[in-house]
């Protein structure tokens, strides 16, 4: 377990794109905007990480000296005006260094008025997900449109991980732009998937809208992250990301098959 | 082999927001606007209802399509 997840780390074939135990990092990024999520992680980590210690000292030590052996009177300090001042610009300063890649982040994520070259729609139910690829019908009934059950707990394959897989994986182009709808069918659901960082809602009766441009072929898992009812922990999600022309082969063999 | 072009329904300005519902429901409206207008037979509508079709579940598309067919249809056509 800990050198499976330590190969996570250091092998640079294996990545890693499913959630393992006890892991604490993020996945391994798969898109820009989840490079972005890490590298912010980062930056605010090492404020926080001076903030914790010098608030550690102060604390240590203002306990250290509040001792009736050392100070057996203790100081009567009412108002200090510069301390006050500095105190108050200090963190505010701070703040400041945290919210500008914050915002910046946020608001390049928004990536709502880039035209997609694909639109995929994501229509959560109690406890699968059905995908539907319109982009290629002539009419409103030839979706191509597919069913995605968790592979039951006592069911994997060997190499399956528990609780992740599912029976049919939707399929993505890399290194394209891509439109996510998400809507659910019956109760609030939420479509995430971690390694493109990707967390989307499905609020009934709307449609929201997420991009993702994944930027290298692979498997990536995530989960439903909405409590949506018992079996919430059993609707896992499984994006496959393909080159464009396998991606291609691959909606024209299903539009086929679901000609059949 | 079956030809697919890799093409969607583009941004809209009007729509900026997460929230894409009523980007849907506009789409599906100018389709059956434009068919009123200029008859069934034309192709110039087919743009709008592969834009529909792209961004409107399937589910809502079909309870639409049974609104209209009932006279109980909601939106302005």
């Amino acid at each position: 377990m800990i050198l499976r997840s330590l190969e996570c780390r250091f092998l640079t074939i294996a990545l890693c794109d499913a959630a393992e135990p006890w892991q604490l990092g993020s996945q391994d990024a798969a898109t820009p905007m989840m490079q972005g999520i890490i590298d912010l992680h980062h930056d605010i980590f090492f404020f926080l990480i001076l903030i914790l210690v010098f608030v550690s000292r102060m604390l240590v030590r203002a306990l250290w000296h509040f001792n009736e052996q050392t100070n057996p009177i203790p100081q009567r300090i009412v108002h200090g005006t510069t301390i006050e001042i500095i105190r108050t610009i200090f963190p505010s300063v701070i703040l400041l260094f945290i919210a500008i890649p914050s915002f910046a982040l946020l608001y390049s994520m928004d990536g709502v008025l880039v035209d997609p070259a694909i639109t995929i729609k994501a229509i959560g139910h109690q406890w699968y997900r059905t995908y539907e690829y319109s982009d290629y019908n002539s009419s409103d009934e030839q979706s191509l449109t597919f069913d995605s059950y968790t592979i039951p707990e006592d069911d994997p394959e060997l190499g399956q991980s528990r609780l992740l897989e599912v029976d049919n994986r939707v399929v993505v182009p890399a290194k394209t732009h891509l439109r996510m709808i998400v809507t659910p069918a019956d109760v609030p659901h939420s479509w995430a998937v971690p390694s493109s960082g990707v967390k989307c809602d499905a609020v009934p009766g709307r449609s929201n809208l997420t991009s993702i441009s994944v930027q290298r072929e692979g498997v990536y898992y995530g989960q439903c992250s909405e409590i949506c009812g018992t079996n919430h922990a059993f609707t896992p999600i499984v994006v496959e990301a393909v080159t464009l022309k396998d991606y291609a082969d691959w909606v024209s063999n299903q539009l086929i098959l679901q000609t059949n | 082999m079956a030809e697919i072009e890799i093409k969607t329904a583009p941004a809209d300005f009007r729509f900026p927001t997460t929230n894409q519902t009523r980007h849907c429901f506009t789409r599906y409206i100018e389709y059956h606007r434009c068919v009123n207008a200029k008859g069934e037979a034309t192709a110039d509508c087919e743009k709008f209802a592969k834009y529909y079709r792209s961004l409107c579940p399937a589910e809502w598309v079909e309870k639409w399509n049974e609104q209209r067919e009932n006279g109980t249809f909601a939106g302005p056509l």
